[in-house]
């Protein structure tokens, strides 16, 4: 549905040459639901707004449904933007428009008739959830409802692709699962193919698919969802596993925390599963099988697109040699390790 | 002052009462006149300056920057000067340099960059995300300037309308300069250069008033259409 074909966008910042985006391809099938994250700066808006050619690209193509949108005059693309519909971080509504005008605008400006328009914003005002707030001003809603309103609006002249632009990043954490979970059910309803672009990796693993990781303006990761939390390959991939996960030693512990291995003292350990780990109860095993007691401090387990994975913060209390032999032991089940200091 | 001695003053002054009635429509017919005609190039001007800039929608940095300079020109004229200069274009517009149609020339003229600048300014305060949600709507350069940029400016230019027809009362005081009436006129004339302090009174209460009038009305409509 959507192909990026050996996209470049070139700054240019007086004399400093900025590579925003460097040769980027990319193919999102119709009817997916495809995530780009990448920190800030990373080129991850500029991408997306190369999709509608809010940027046009210095070089490459971008095909939506078949068409090259970098050869079409303003004209065409004028009228190739109606099926591209978008959302943005900070809603965009026209604040001198009532939801119900806000929704209008689209089909305004495609010039329906004023019937087909009261129809059509009616049903979308049903579909998002805000029928009792039609004659409201965006001013007088929440973030949440400004984002449905938006959302609304970019369905309204029937899109075949909706482009998010950090459409959750202004939302709290229980308006952001509302938000996705209309985003899932338009996909599904009307066979939307959605383009969204995050810094959350909670996102990605709420709602998409497949996945790309952008970094310094280049594609490092693309694939499914799963297969991207199983077996990161790149640094970058994993540093966004982990930031979803989050784990870090309390402070009174990296006080306690020696470097050496001391009288009395237990190695702190982080265990890191990925979806080349063995899928065993490997914990209490470990426990049993070479004697230690494992003090987990926290931890973090998730199940996504098939795989388990997650970071565990423990303290393996036992002798030298049994925790050595434990360490070496959960390293044969393929689970990354690494030891950060010893407690007293 | 009782009642009575207002009647009695009334009676007495019918002359000088007639003059204020005269002289306040003249001032009214000034004021909003090049107002109107202000408004109707000084809008458009102000969305072209807008629309040119850098970045802009049509941008185009050479219209820009001759429009800027002019604009600047026109606004670094005093008004007493421009009213003298333009003596030989009013002349040729409405046939005579002198009386109230003459001082609407230059009245208009004068307003024209301020009306600009303002309106420009206006315009500065749309956020650029709604132009952009609006291109990627696939809404055409004419279609974002009457439905976005002009409805969600349209406190600021509200505003910008009531600061200018209040810059215009005390411009057209000057206007007496070429004959063309108001009270700022007769206050010049009777009081300040014959020491009548009643007509002076008289006079400022009258545009105290008129310019009150204006801001509550610029200040109301603001409040109606504003939902931000």
């Amino acid at each position: 549905m959507i192909e990026i074909k050996n996209v470049n966008k070139v700054f240019y910042q007086g004399d400093k040459v900025i590579n925003a985006l460097s040769d980027i391809n990319l193919n999102i099938a119709q009817g997916s639901i495809f995530g780009v994250i990448g920190s800030s700066g990373a080129g991850k808006s500029t991408l997306i707004r190369c999709v509608n050619l809010l940027e046009r690209p210095t070089s490459g193509e971008v095909f939506v449904d078949g068409v090259d949108l970098t050869k079409l005059s303003e004209q065409q693309l004028t009228q190739t933007r109606r099926k591209i519909g978008m959302i943005f971080q900070h809603f965009n509504l026209l604040s001198s428009r009532t939801v119900f005008n806000n929704i209008a605008l689209p089909l305004e400006l495609a010039g329906e008739s004023k019937s087909k328009i009261k129809t059509k914003v009616e049903g979308l005002l049903k579909l998002v959830g805000l029928v009792d707030k039609r004659d409201v001003y965006p001013a007088n809603l929440s973030g949440g409802q400004k984002q449905r309103v938006a959302i609304a609006r970019a369905l309204a002249s029937d899109p075949k692709v909706l482009l998010c632009d950090e459409a959750t990043s202004a939302l709290d954490p229980a308006t952001t699962i509302s938000i996705l979970e209309l985003l899932r059910k338009i996909n599904k309803e009307l066979n939307l193919t959605i383009l969204l672009i995050t810094h959350e990796m909670a996102v990605v693993k709420g709602i998409c698919q497949e996945v790309a990781i952008i970094g310094d303006g280049k594609l490092v990761e693309n694939g499914s969802v799963g297969d991207i939390f199983a077996h990161p390959k790149t640094e970058l991939a994993r540093e966004f596993i982990r930031s979803t996960l989050d784990l870090s030693i309390p402070g009174d512990y990296k006080e306690r925390l020696q470097t050496e291995r001391v009288e009395n003292s237990y190695p702190l350990i982080r265990l890191e599963f990925t979806g080349a780990s063995v899928d065993a109860p490997v914990i209490s095993h470990v426990a049993r099988e070479f004697n230690i007691d494992i003090s987990i401090l926290s931890s973090n387990m998730d199940y996504v697109g098939g795989v388990k994975f997650g970071l565990m913060l423990a303290e393996f209390i036992g002798s030298e040699a049994c925790a050595d032999k434990a360490i070496q032991y959960l390293k044969e089940q393929k689970i990354e390790l690494e030891v950060l200091g010893y407690v007293i | 002052m009782s009642f009575n001695a207002i009647t009695m003053w009334w009676a007495e002054n019918t002359r000088l009462i007639e003059l204020l009635v005269d002289s306040l429509w003249e001032t009214l017919v000034m004021v909003f006149t090049s107002g109107f005609i202000g408004f109707a190039v000084g809008i458009p001007l102000g969305v072209l300056l807008h629309l040119s800039k850098k970045n802009g929608l049509l941008e185009n940095m050479v219209l820009n920057k001759v429009l800027g300079v002019v604009v600047n020109i026109g606004r670094s004229i005093p008004f007493i000067i421009l009213l003298v200069a333009l003596i030989p274009v009013t002349r040729f517009i409405v046939g005579s340099s002198i009386g109230t149609a003459a001082a609407i020339v230059p009245l208009t003229i004068g307003a024209i960059p301020f009306i600009a600048r303002l309106v420009e300014g206006a315009l500065l305060e749309v956020p650029s995300g709604l132009v952009e949600a609006a291109q990627a709507m696939g809404a055409k350069p004419i279609q974002i300037i009457n439905k976005v940029l002009l409805p969600e400016a349209l406190p600021g230019i509200i505003n910008a309308v009531t600061i200018t027809l209040v810059t215009l009362v005390g411009y057209s005081a000057m206007a007496g300069t070429v004959g063309g009436g108001g009270l700022g006129d007769v206050g010049i004339r009777y009081g300040y250069q014959r020491f009548d302090a009643t007509v002076m009174m008289i006079t400022i209460v009258i545009l105290v008033i008129l310019v009150q009038m204006i801001q509550s009305l610029g200040d109301y409509l603001v409040k109606r259409v504003d939902h931000r």
